[in-house]
């Protein structure tokens, strides 16, 4: 392969790359705080995109971005209220089966309020004819927009965490929910929060996104699908590992694209998930302990 | 007495089957019949389903993956062309013995195919040996991280039947002979054994209830159970919790693949739309909302639905509908709508209020 | 002394940074009553856990009748006579107690899935004889009449009764129990030892795991005491009591 061939499926792989590490944050942000795998996060992704899109007809492009993410963060809320919230002691398996449910009803009602046909958003900065060229590859300038907000997006999160009072919370829910509500911490309210921020950050992510990859009604599942491979590579929880898995696996499609048919792209991403969940369950990044995923 | 009881859902199923044959035979209406025995078919991943979930107590979001399997193997056999091997010693030698059969095709020309009884055979065992070498690895994962991964199965069957050029690709494989039994016996769509079929259906269904019941009430069945209710504590009276885990994963896959086969003849083809995550979704719904450990509920709900969705009442909210049900069993009743619903919980959860 | 039935031969096991067993060593004596008893946290549970196979010992090795048994799984353990009953009551919600107990007789019983699903007539015949014994051990431990309900319906007390019963419908040689009295009143307590006492006299050996100390010293032959994973004394019950170690932990310095 040429140098630059090189860079371009690099380039690529990272730009696609990047997102699913974003949806597999937001796959984090909510494990942590309840344990729950959310199905429904590829949909909050293209449930973003597509009411941006929507949106751009009528206002500019920014607001409608702005106004699309915040639609998102109050569906995800409202995802949280009406089927999580009431199922206190459930076990895990049902609330995930409860959340493959939501992600379908998600999927129908974005096909009946908008409709099968791809879609995609304007390009933020240029045209779709528009190209960069860095080392001897081209691509469009969205793929630098891509990258910067997935950086601001991991950096803005990290600060979050660290340094607010509601990151800390939340953090404090995560580690030990009941130690937590005795400080004062109300953890329902935090849930509540970890659905919100997913879905915001699933729409941001969506939006960014779209122009590059456009955006079709029913790519929720295989996106959610991803995003919890990259989850799970990383080390599920660990939001910085699931950057670099995320980055890994983008590449890994990428250069599988390459070398086989783009039909098996798929199947290496899936296969990636099934050998992490049977070997090493605790992703690369894991620690030895292997407690948690085995059954006996 | 105890028998009769054991085996009543069975034995009302049956004359209701006959029943509804006579009536819609004599309305003229025998086109019903060919969804009810679509249905039926259908149905078997379900039996086979709501013994692993809901008595093993594993989940499994794949198994439209292992329908698959059944079909598409039967399909591959019994339409792959061997004709330009004829005149090498064993196939001409497999040729006289009935493993392979020649026949013509729609435009005349000469085929030599897997003959499908042994075709059928084969997809069965095929299934069987993919599940269990699936199974090994992924049984010793906890409940969602099963799941987790039966979907991941799920999908790679999609993705390789929707990539590979043998298996047709987005198109599937038509134009698969009907399964001949026996002289005049056949599982086809065809207008003339309409009837036939629905009883062959029905049999296989029958068949499959009955190895259920039977399984339930067994040692083996109520070992399942006990692995369901308190892992641990099956394991400490000597249940091998494990391989009784896989061999109900791999039994599950072979019903599948059953219902799989047959369908696939009776249809004559088969399609990546058997595979979709939407059709496993779909037996886990039909499954929980029959009453996860709820043999009859469980048949009840797959020929209803499936029945109500094939003839289009659903419209374009097809997979809503499903999706919802889930959802909705999910919310309000874990053990079914069709097991004595906890009506106090379903009560109290619509008339709760977050409490702070 | 004759073998023993039951030997761990310095058994560690780590959680983490936690050594919660440290080099255990015990022996239970065929046909006796052997009590191991220590305060909280001291890796009574863990140490039952480690031979019934539960958890798998990070050194050290387990015999049975002088055979290792180290790490095998629980359904092996179980298949050899070893039966348990556990801290917190295992039953199957969902069976009735009889079902339950009927589990008990699943290691002495051969039919297997194909058998199960054709319905062959040596399983009915298996299903009659093992529904016949449950119900001998029922009517035995005064549980006949409550066979027919589910076992989540049951006072505490008689739920741990069927546990009971579910654990000797194994008919085993050695009879783990983890605090058996845990949550009994003293009328329950009473019961307990005469049950207890009642098994040992059909031969059958068992290691109990207890802090009731009433119990323990009536009933047992032998006492071994665990301290923060490490066994500080062994002996009957009356050398147990005066060991000064023993005071020290149970009561403190200034009582040694």
């Amino acid at each position: 392969m040429h140098y630059a061939q090189i860079v371009q499926y690099s380039l690529s792989g990272i730009t696609v790359g990047s997102i699913y590490a974003i949806v597999a944050i937001g796959f984090n942000i909510i494990y942590n705080t309840t344990g729950i795998i959310n199905f429904a996060q590829g949909g909050f992704v293209v449930f973003g995109a597509m009411t941006a899109i929507s949106l751009s007809r009528f206002v500019p492009l920014p607001v409608a971005i702005v106004l699309a993410v915040l639609l998102t963060t109050c569906l995800g809320g409202l995802v949280e209220l009406v089927f999580i919230r009431r199922c206190r002691d459930a076990s895990i398996l049902r609330l995930i089966v409860i959340t493959i449910g939501v992600s379908i009803l998600l999927q129908e009602a974005m096909l009946h309020i908008w409709d099968e046909k791809v879609r995609s958003l304007a390009y933020f900065t240029g045209t779709a004819i528009s190209t960069v060229t860095i080392l001897g590859a081209h691509f469009s300038p969205q793929v630098l927009w891509v990258l910067g907000v997935s950086a601001v997006v991991v950096a803005a999160l990290a600060v979050f965490f660290r340094f607010t009072l509601t990151g800390r919370a939340m953090r404090a829910c995560a580690d030990d929910r009941m130690a937590a509500r005795l400080c004062g911490v109300s953890d329902r309210r935090m849930v509540t929060f970890s659905f919100m921020l997913s879905a915001g950050i699933g729409a941001l992510a969506g939006c960014v996104i779209s122009p590059v990859t456009q955006t079709q009604y029913d790519m929720g599942p295989p996106l959610a699908i991803k995003g919890f491979t990259v989850a799970v590579l990383g080390g599920l929880g660990n939001s910085t590992a699931a950057v670099v898995a995320g980055l890994l696996l983008g590449l890994l499609e990428a250069f599988t694209v390459s070398q086989f048919q783009v039909a098996y792209k798929e199947v290496v991403s899936i296969l990636v998930l099934l050998l992490v969940l049977v070997f090493r369950p605790n992703g690369l990044f894991g620690g030895r302990e292997i407690g948690a995923l085995r059954a006996s | 007495m105890i028998l009769l009881r054991r085996y009543a859902v069975v034995l009302v199923g049956a004359v209701a089957v006959v029943l509804l044959q006579v009536v819609l035979s004599a309305w003229g209406a025998t086109y019903y019949m060919t969804q009810i025995t679509m249905s039926a078919y259908y149905s078997l991943v379900v039996i086979g389903l709501c013994l692993l979930m809901g008595y093993a107590g594993q989940v499994s979001l794949g198994h439209a993956g292992f329908f698959a399997i059944g079909g598409y193997t039967s399909a591959v056999l019994t339409t792959f062309n061997l004709i330009a091997f004829r005149g090498v010693p064993w196939v001409d030698g497999c040729r006289s013995l009935g493993l392979l059969v020649a026949r013509q095709d729609l435009y005349g020309a000469n085929l030599l195919t897997v003959s499908p009884l042994l075709a059928f055979l084969a997809a069965i065992l095929l299934t069987s040996l993919l599940a269990f070498l699936i199974g090994l690895p992924i049984l010793r994962l906890k409940g969602h991280y099963l799941a987790m991964a039966t979907l991941g199965f799920g999908l790679i069957v999609y993705r390789l039947a929707l990539g590979t050029a043998v298996l047709g690709q987005a198109d599937g494989i038509s134009n698969v002979p009907p399964l001949r039994i026996f002289e005049g016996l056949e599982v086809t769509g065809r207008q003339p054994f309409r009837v036939q079929n629905y009883y062959i259906a029905w049999a296989a269904v029958m068949a499959a209830m009955i190895l259920g019941i039977n399984l339930v009430h067994s040692r083996a069945g109520r070992a399942l159970r006990s692995i369901h209710q308190n892992e641990e504590a099956a394991h400490s009276l000597g249940v091998n919790t494990y391989r009784y885990k896989l061999s109900t994963f791999v039994l599950s896959a072979a019903f599948a693949a059953v219902g799989g086969a047959l369908l696939t003849h009776y249809n004559g083809s088969i399609g990546p739309s058997e595979i979709t995550v939407m059709k496993s979704v779909r037996y886990l719904a039909i499954c929980a909302v029959g009453g996860m450990a709820n043999l009859g509920g469980a048949l009840l709900m797959g020929i209803l639905l499936n029945f109500l969705s094939l003839r289009g009442v659903f419209g374009t909210y097809d997979d809503a509908v499903f999706g919802g049900i889930l959802i909705a069993v999910m919310l309000l009743s874990p053990q079914g709508l069709l097991r004595m619903p906890d009506w106090r919980e379903a009560r109290s959860f619509l008339c709760r209020r977050s409490h702070g | 002394m004759a073998d023993p039935l039951l030997e761990t031969r310095g058994l560690h096991r780590f959680f983490g940074g936690l050594h919660a067993v440290k080099d255990v060593s015990v022996a239970v004596p065929r046909g006796a009553i052997k009590a191991i008893i220590g305060s909280n946290g001291a890796g009574k549970t863990t140490l039952f856990n480690l031979i019934a196979g539960t958890i798998r010992p990070q050194g050290g090795e387990v015999l049975f009748a002088g055979r290792p048994i180290t790490a095998w799984k629980p359904h092996r353990v179980a298949a050899l006579g070893i039966a348990r009953t556990f801290q917190t009551t295992k039953l199957f919600p969902h069976m009735t107690v009889l079902e339950n107990v009927v589990m008990g007789r699943h290691a002495r019983a051969r039919s297997g899935f194909l058998a199960g699903m054709l319905s062959l007539p040596r399983t009915w015949r298996e299903s009659r004889l093992m529904e016949a014994k449950a119900r001998e051990i029922l009517d035995d431990l005064g549980l006949d009449d409550l066979a027919g309900q589910p076992a989540s319906d049951l006072p505490f007390g008689r739920q741990r009764l069927v546990e009971f019963a579910r654990a000797l419908a194994m008919e085993p040689q050695l009879l783990l129990l983890d605090e058996p009295a845990a949550g009994l009143n003293i009328y329950e307590t009473q019961e307990l030892s005469r049950l207890i006492l009642r098994i040992r006299d059909r031969g059958i050996t068992c290691l109990i795991v207890e802090h009731n100390m009433p119990l323990v010293m009536t009933i047992s032959d032998e006492v071994a005491v665990l301290d923060q994973g490490q066994k500080v004394a062994e002996g009957p019950p009356r050398t147990i009591q005066r060991d000064p170690e023993v005071i020290r932990i149970y009561l403190g310095d200034d009582h040694a």
